[in-house]
């Protein structure tokens, strides 16, 4: 039981391996960017899975709930709906350049531009 | 059984996330990392975290996934990274991981009600929204109010953001021969010869646009808010660029309106808080706006910046997409 208390952080360590392997051996650009959105899923899984409370519920207080109510910790899940609306923004951004870089180099693999560059 | 769930869906994640990493196609890594954002929203939900549920399916699985395509046919679909030759990435991750399992063996576990995040200043936010805001939704009152200044510059680096996609993809290279109305409307990436994605599309296109309004406006008293409401109303805008090519969209949302919008939502925010300080208040403290009832004041307060903050999304989303989709046709 104590182990199944832990899962979701043990969870969290895998994606981030995954996230940080794809970012590192993978030299398409874009592949990398699909790395670091699961490298930044897994942070947002961290800090959701502190929120839960034993028997808890969404923090939305109800008129007329019992004053005994337990509520999930509505932080957590304030500074990651926020967090989520600027990955996808700088995300965004990460392929505006992935885009540039392909018109400019042809190429979206980083040996080939490195190799290009070497040239010049 | 939650428990069971919850297992489930973590296990899918890892699951998923192995199978992103393995493909070499890149259209299967989108579609598959759409997936993981779904798996991701579900999971949320059942750690109670709906508003950040509904965030994630909207944004995760929704629009990332069309601005990745976009991407992606203008670079390539092939990964065609060489073989890895050196065992420097996997040590290095490996390292990474073993020190965070190592590191989270010390946590509390998943739902202990006296873990240190518990302790500090959560506790006083659920108690005191009831007296001090008086909307339904913590998440909502904390987003807006109490941490106020935090939303405002997180709506200003998006707002940076669409700015730099803009400067990055917004000038069309001028077209180097010009193409004829046939080849035009073969060349342009749209459903509008598939009958059933267009006209099943088109039906869910207004209910989107109103649950965005409802997501909108019902924020204090459920989950949701400006930002679910932003990405939900581009989402039913983006579906309809899918479905009848960006020029008709365009057409539907000018381009001005979105540009507007985003700078529009950005600047009702910040007025808002100098309203405050007019009035006699501190900066986004909205109880002044309203001097014989301080609630109301809180109310109109949140109720204007998460307009503010929907109109921000709404439009960089879709000044973000058309971006992407503009630099297609050439």
């Amino acid at each position: 039981m104590e182990i199944l208390g832990l899962y979701n952080y043990v969870v969290f360590a895998v994606l981030l391996m995954v996230g940080l392997y794809c970012i590192l051996a993978r030299t398409n650009i874009v592949k990398s960017i699909i790395g670091l959105s699961i490298f930044q899923s897994a942070v947002f899984l961290l800090y959701i899975s502190m929120d839960k409370v034993d028997g808890g519920t969404a923090p939305i207080i109800q008129p007329g709930a019992p004053a005994d109510t337990i509520y999930a910790n509505p932080l957590p899940q304030v500074l990651i709906l926020t967090a989520i609306v600027v990955g996808i923004s700088t995300t965004a951004l990460a392929l505006a350049v992935a885009v540039r870089i392909k018109e400019a180099y042809g190429t979206i693999e980083e040996d080939k531009i490195q190799e290009m560059d070497r040239e010049l | 059984m939650t428990i069971v769930f919850s297992l489930f869906l973590l296990s899918m994640l890892v699951l998923v996330a192995v199978a992103v990493l393995r493909t070499d196609n890149l259209f299967t890594a989108v579609m598959l990392s759409g997936v993981f954002s779904l798996i991701m929203a579900a999971n949320f939900f059942v750690l109670d975290a709906a508003d950040v549920a509904l965030t994630e399916a909207v944004i995760g699985a929704g629009i990332s996934t069309v601005l990745f395509l976009g991407a992606l046919a203008l670079t390539s679909e092939q990964d065609r990274s060489p073989p890895v030759g050196s065992w420097v990435p996997l040590l290095t991750s490996s390292a990474l991981g073993g020190v965070i399992i190592y590191a989270v063996m010390q946590a509390p576990r998943l739902g202990d009600p006296n873990a240190i995040v518990h302790m500090h200043v959560a506790p006083w936010y659920l108690e005191k929204t009831p007296e001090l805001i008086d909307v339904p939704n913590v998440v909502t009152a904390v987003l807006a109010s109490f941490r106020g200044y935090d939303t405002l510059g997180e709506v200003f680096v998006v707002f940076i953001a669409c700015i730099g996609v803009m400067s990055l993809l917004g000038r069309v290279r001028p077209r180097r021969e010009t193409i004829s109305e046939e080849t035009f409307s073969k060349q342009s990436r749209n459903l509008r010869h598939h009958l059933i994605p267009r006209v099943v599309g088109k039906m869910l296109i207004p209910f989107i646009v109103l649950f965005g309004l409802y997501v909108q406006f019902h924020g204090d008293f459920g989950p949701g808010g400006g930002f679910q409401a932003g990405a939900l109303v581009a989402a039913g805008i983006i579906l309809y660029a899918l479905l009848e090519g960006d020029t008709r969209a365009r057409q539907l949302v000018p381009e001005w309106f979105s540009s507007v919008l985003v700078a529009l939502g950005a600047f009702t925010y910040a007025s808002v808080g100098v309203a405050c300080m007019v009035m006699g208040g501190r900066f986004l403290d909205y109880s002044v706006l309203d001097p014989h009832d301080a609630i109301h004041g809180q109310h109109l307060g949140i109720l204007l910046v998460e307009a503010g903050v929907g109109m921000t999304v709404a439009g960089v989303m879709i000044t973000i997409f058309h971006a992407f989709a503009r630099r297609g046709i050439r």
